[in-house]
């Protein structure tokens, strides 16, 4: 599994960064998406699911290997 | 496609509720039908109004769909009305137009910033409570938590003295309550830009730490903002930064008096409060005033098409009620994961300030609920004032409690 961030459609809401800040971090300098993980390890799949379904831009694309 | 509607449905827009805890139950009827409806305006204009939770979330985040008032077919809600406060700003603008203020603002608002708060909005939320103590039973959770913890805190944030707190706090009720005239909402915001105009003044002449300073510093100065944008946009902030948290804190402490085995449970286990708030953020839904945009183009939804130039209404209150999206809607039950509701609505421009308000309501709520064991309604529920229909927000006016 691999994520894809689009950090021009990201609109700094952060819900990403709540659910799973192991994966997901907010520039400090405009709250835009940065991605800390791109191939997480399996534990944290289902955070990053429901981070993406909670993306209010769907800004955040899970990738099958 | 299907035009006609039960005119029984269409009279009543906005419908009341009949429970301070539930959304009109003429929207979930509707909700039931079918995803499209059609309905009258107040101001006499007719839009679509949508209330299913998967159709609300596509077209709040769907490019085909505009925030601008000034494209015609915007669905004004009120006669009178044909211009609101936020015209032209970037809570009325689409894309580029949209991001270019967002992204300047975000930075005071992510994860990490909200969490650095939490000590400072602790120390607000003690502050009440304590006085509340001194002062002895009862009190008015409205008056006595409510509106000073968010409104000290945007007040913190935005570096605007409490003390002046008159100046926005009654300007901010007259500018968002509907019944207000065009001339009293004009007033009331002429009030309280003339304020912030002189206190950016003299931020200009004696920078502090705070974000009105920031923005003059970094926006303002090398000329990415005009100075009556900076002024508009820390008046957005400072009314989006309280009225909405207090009205949220009132309500909620009412909704969770009222449900005493969810407190219960609240109660024996603390773990469960982060997600009990977006459980009360879900049920209570206090932004009854649906979210308006206008379509741009043809867009199909649920078998029916949304024609360009039609306004239309996005009903947060029913998407949050959708039993498709949430087993057994009308339950308030903390267990629940309800993150995925709309309260803050969705799109590109969902609330900006939304882990702020998180914050702040878990505070606010743990906090009472912990040092006030025995806390009780001081009147009948029936007794509690609520907001009318025609107000934004839904609440309650105040909240007599005693211990």
């Amino acid at each position: 599994m691999r994520i894809i961030v689009d950090g021009k459609r990201c609109c700094g809401a952060g819900n990403c960064a709540a659910i799973a800040p192991e994966v997901f971090d907010q520039s400090p300098d405009d709250g835009v998406v940065i991605l800390l993980r791109e191939t997480p390890p399996p534990a944290f799949i289902p955070l990053v699911a429901e981070a993406a379904d909670l993306c209010p831009v769907a800004a955040i694309k899970l990738i099958e290997p | 496609m299907t035009e006609t509607i039960p005119s029984a449905y269409i009279t009543e827009f906005p419908a009341a509720r009949s429970s301070p805890f539930h959304p009109p139950r003429a929207y979930l009827r509707l909700q039931r039908e079918q995803s499209v409806h059609r309905v009258t305006l107040p101001s006499g204009l007719q839009a679509v109004l949508i209330t299913r939770h998967e159709d609300v979330r596509a077209l709040l985040d769907d490019e085909r769909m505009s925030a601008d008032e000034t494209v015609p077919g915007y669905p004004f809600l009120y006669a009178g009305a044909f211009e609101s406060p936020l015209r032209g700003t970037f809570m009325r603008s689409d894309g580029e137009a949209h991001y270019r203020v967002r992204r300047m603002l975000s930075k005071d608002f992510t994860q990490r910033r909200a969490a650095a708060l939490g000590p400072e909005v602790q120390a607000i939320v003690t502050g009440c409570l304590d006085a509340m103590e001194r002062n002895g039973p009862p009190a008015d959770i409205v008056r006595d938590l409510a509106f000073p913890v968010p409104s000290r805190t945007i007040c913190h944030i935005l570096g605007v003295p409490y003390e002046d707190r008159e100046v926005f706090e009654a300007n901010t009720r007259a500018m968002i309550n509907t019944s207000s005239t065009k001339e009293q909402v004009q007033g009331a915001m002429g009030a309280i830009l003339g304020y912030l105009d002189q206190l950016i003044s003299r931020k200009e002449a004696k920078p502090a730490d705070d974000m009105i300073s920031r923005l003059i510093e970094e926006e303002l100065k090398p000329g990415n903002l005009g100075r009556q944008e900076l002024v508009t946009i820390s008046l957005i902030l400072l009314v989006g930064g309280h009225e909405t948290t207090a009205t949220m804190i009132g309500l909620g402490t009412f909704a969770l008096l009222e449900h005493p085995d969810q407190l219960d449970e609240l109660r024996r286990s603390p773990d469960l409060w982060p997600g009990a708030i977006d459980e009360l953020l879900r049920h209570q839904t206090i932004v009854q005033n649906p979210i308006q945009r206008v379509a741009l183009a043809d867009i199909e939804v649920g078998g029916e098409v949304i024609r360009a130039g039609e306004g239309v209404l996005l009903v947060l209150e029913a998407a949050n009620r959708d039993p498709a999206a949430f087993d057994d809607p009308d339950r308030l039950d903390v267990h629940r994961n309800a993150r995925h509701h709309v309260a803050f609505s969705f799109g590109a421009h969902q609330c900006l300030g939304h882990a702020l308000a998180r914050i702040e309501l878990q505070t606010v709520f743990r906090s009472l609920f912990g040092n006030f064991p025995a806390l009780h309604l001081a009147v009948t529920p029936q007794e509690v004032p609520l907001r009318p229909s025609t107000v934004g927000l839904f609440g309650v006016d105040s909240l007599p409690v005693t211990w």
